[in-house]
């Protein structure tokens, strides 16, 4: 039996004649972090907003923490957590008045250690407006986190963030799973995606295309499988060796590179050509195709297998 | 309780805090207080006698028609609302807190232009304090009400500008400010009646300057509902119309309602 904090079914919005989100259903456990992809336009913004109790269904049912958004918002504002992709605080509150104000709303302690961890500790006495794009973004996602949502939605969260804070707010998305708590993460970055998530979904056109893990969704592409390949004597350089499976060879810095559609039988070919040739292997790389190539692929043919 | 201390607190210090509301707040009403009380009883003396209701009036206008509604207005363009909303900020304390702190602002002007003004313009004080007070407070409510109003009803900053200097403006003309009523014609006496300002001064001039024959409707206690009256009426009518978000194309109640607030005054010009 599954546990599904979040359940969508056939939900639709439209905004007139504009169908937004057109019958979607998905289903988010608790402790999971589901990514949310999908290019411009795709409706991802309306399903998040839908689910965080902003805009009301013209169609199907939202439950978030099993609570309906649009019926019981009330009850909602405590279950969630929401990091807004706009800034969402008055320009002159500084970051203690925020997390006081927000907590006090919430009834809940002021959580100013989040402010600490989050690398705000010199800025608690400064204005919204005096922080960087970085440091608005990590004050918003500490206001997010101060009472202890059981599901939080992240927009753009490392969007602007410096690496050293992106990995602390990565370490921070993993605590919070631990605990429990499922995440929603809607991002343009596909490596942060493919990185963080459990399971993924692809939203074009208002429809999800696909949906699974970021290794199932990668998978079922037509992506090739790039084999880079370096020796020591010459046994790859005649371009007139063929290995099976391979739809394309090039060379580049003392490097074979096969693009394979079956990446077993084009190795083993591979390795058995150079052994036979008596030369030595220095170095072999396989990379599979990214999620990024994938949703391009996705989002740019419409292809979906 | 808690929430309320916590938003109040933090409005309040943002009308101090912030360069714009700062001058709105304090620098033009008492600037102006300053600049009309040296010069204006040099042109007209009879001015000393209506100096200090009249420019109290004229804080309480600049203060909340000038300062109230430009920040609300932004704050929904901003998305502060959206945020406000997921975090279970109620309509009504994103309503009343800026209007109640904006009051607050209010009452320490008028506090500096009722007690100088005496010792720096030889101004008469007022006679009957409480009344005073409540004079002020009717016309605070009235002013915060329909400032929030124009604030929700307004599209853009630039709306806003225009719907507060449709009533500023005339106020400052017609509202017995700077010429008393009764110099004032017939038709537009009846039209200023429509105006908070001129209620206000009915009912400070009446009630507490010992100046019962100010307007010749009198009634001053009358004076004092109407702007009760319209400042509640507003209140209730910017919760009803609030939208939480720009981009959101669902708006409960069409802006024209926010008309409904010159009911009271429509009224008053009949019953008073």
């Amino acid at each position: 039996m599954t546990d599904s904090v979040i359940i969508v079914r056939d939900f639709r919005k439209t905004y007139g004649d504009l169908v937004a989100v057109d019958g979607i259903s998905f289903e988010v456990e608790r402790g999971e972090i589901f990514g949310l992809l999908g290019p411009n336009g795709a409706g991802k913004t309306s399903t998040l907003e839908s689910l965080e109790g902003l805009r009301a269904p013209n169609g199907g049912s939202l439950q978030v923490a099993g609570v309906d958004p649009t019926r019981e918002p009330r009850k909602l504002r405590n279950v969630i957590g929401v990091q807004l992709q706009t800034s969402g605080l008055p320009e002159s509150i500084t970051v203690d008045e925020a997390m006081k104000f927000f907590c006090a709303y919430h009834g809940v302690d002021p959580r100013f250690d989040l402010l600490d961890r989050l690398g705000l500790a010199e800025k608690r006495k400064a204005q919204y407006h005096q922080l960087s794009t970085g440091q608005q973004r990590r004050l918003s996602l500490a206001l997010a986190l101060a009472h202890n949502p059981s599901v939080l939605f992240l927009d753009e969260p490392t969007a602007g963030l410096d690496v050293a804070t992106r990995v602390e707010l990565h370490n921070i998305m993993r605590e919070q799973q631990a605990e429990g708590t499922s995440i929603i993460l809607a991002t343009h970055d596909m490596s942060e995606a493919e990185e963080m998530s459990d399971r993924i979904a692809i939203l074009l056109h208002g429809k999800v295309v696909t949906t699974g893990t970021p290794m199932e969704v990668t998978a079922t592409g037509a992506g090739l499988t790039k084999v880079s390949v370096r020796t020591v004597g010459s046994s790859l350089s005649d371009p007139g060796v063929t290995f099976p499976a391979v739809s394309q060879r090039v060379s580049k810095d003392e490097y074979s590179i096969y693009f394979s559609t079956d990446i077993g039988p084009t190795v083993s070919a591979i390795i058995a050509h150079i052994q036979a040739k008596q030369d030595k292997l220095i170095d072999l790389r396989v990379e599979r195709p990214s999620l990024e190539d994938r949703f391009l692929e996705i989002t740019t043919t419409g292809d979906v297998q | 309780m808690t929430a309320f201390v916590n938003h109040f607190s933090f409005e309040f210090r943002t009308g101090i805090r912030n360069k714009q509301l700062l001058f709105m707040n304090y620098l033009f009403p008492l600037g102006f207080y300053l600049m009309m009380g040296f010069i204006m009883p040099s042109i007209n003396p009879l001015f000393l006698e209506t100096l200090i209701p009249a420019l109290v009036v004229f804080a309480i206008l600049a203060t909340t028609l000038l300062g109230l509604p430009d920040p609300l207005v932004k704050a929904r363009e901003d998305g502060i609302f959206r945020s406000y909303k997921i975090n279970g900020i109620p309509a009504s304390s994103i309503l009343t807190i800026p209007a109640l702190t904006t009051m607050l602002h209010l009452v320490i002007v008028t506090a500096i232009i009722t007690v100088t003004a005496p010792f720096l313009f030889d101004a008469p004080s007022p006679v009957n304090w409480l009344n005073y007070a409540l004079a002020f407070l009717a016309m605070a409510v009235a002013c915060a009400g329909i400032s929030v109003l124009i604030g929700v009803v307004s599209s853009s900053t630039r709306m806003t500008v225009l719907w507060s200097q449709l009533i500023f403006i005339p106020s400052m003309l017609l509202g017995g400010l700077m010429i008393p009523y009764n110099m004032l014609p017939d038709a537009a006496g009846k039209i200023s009646q429509l105006l908070p300002a001129t209620q206000a001064m009915n009912a400070f001039n009446g009630l507490a300057m010992g100046a019962a024959d100010y307007a010749p409707w009198g009634a001053p206690w009358g004076s004092v509902i109407v702007l009760v009256l319209s400042g509640a009426l507003a209140f209730g009518l910017a919760i009803y119309l609030f939208n939480w978000d720009r981009r959101n194309p669902t708006q409960r109640g069409h802006p024209l309602m926010a008309l409904l607030i010159l009911l009271p005054y429509v009224v008053g010009i009949f019953l008073l």
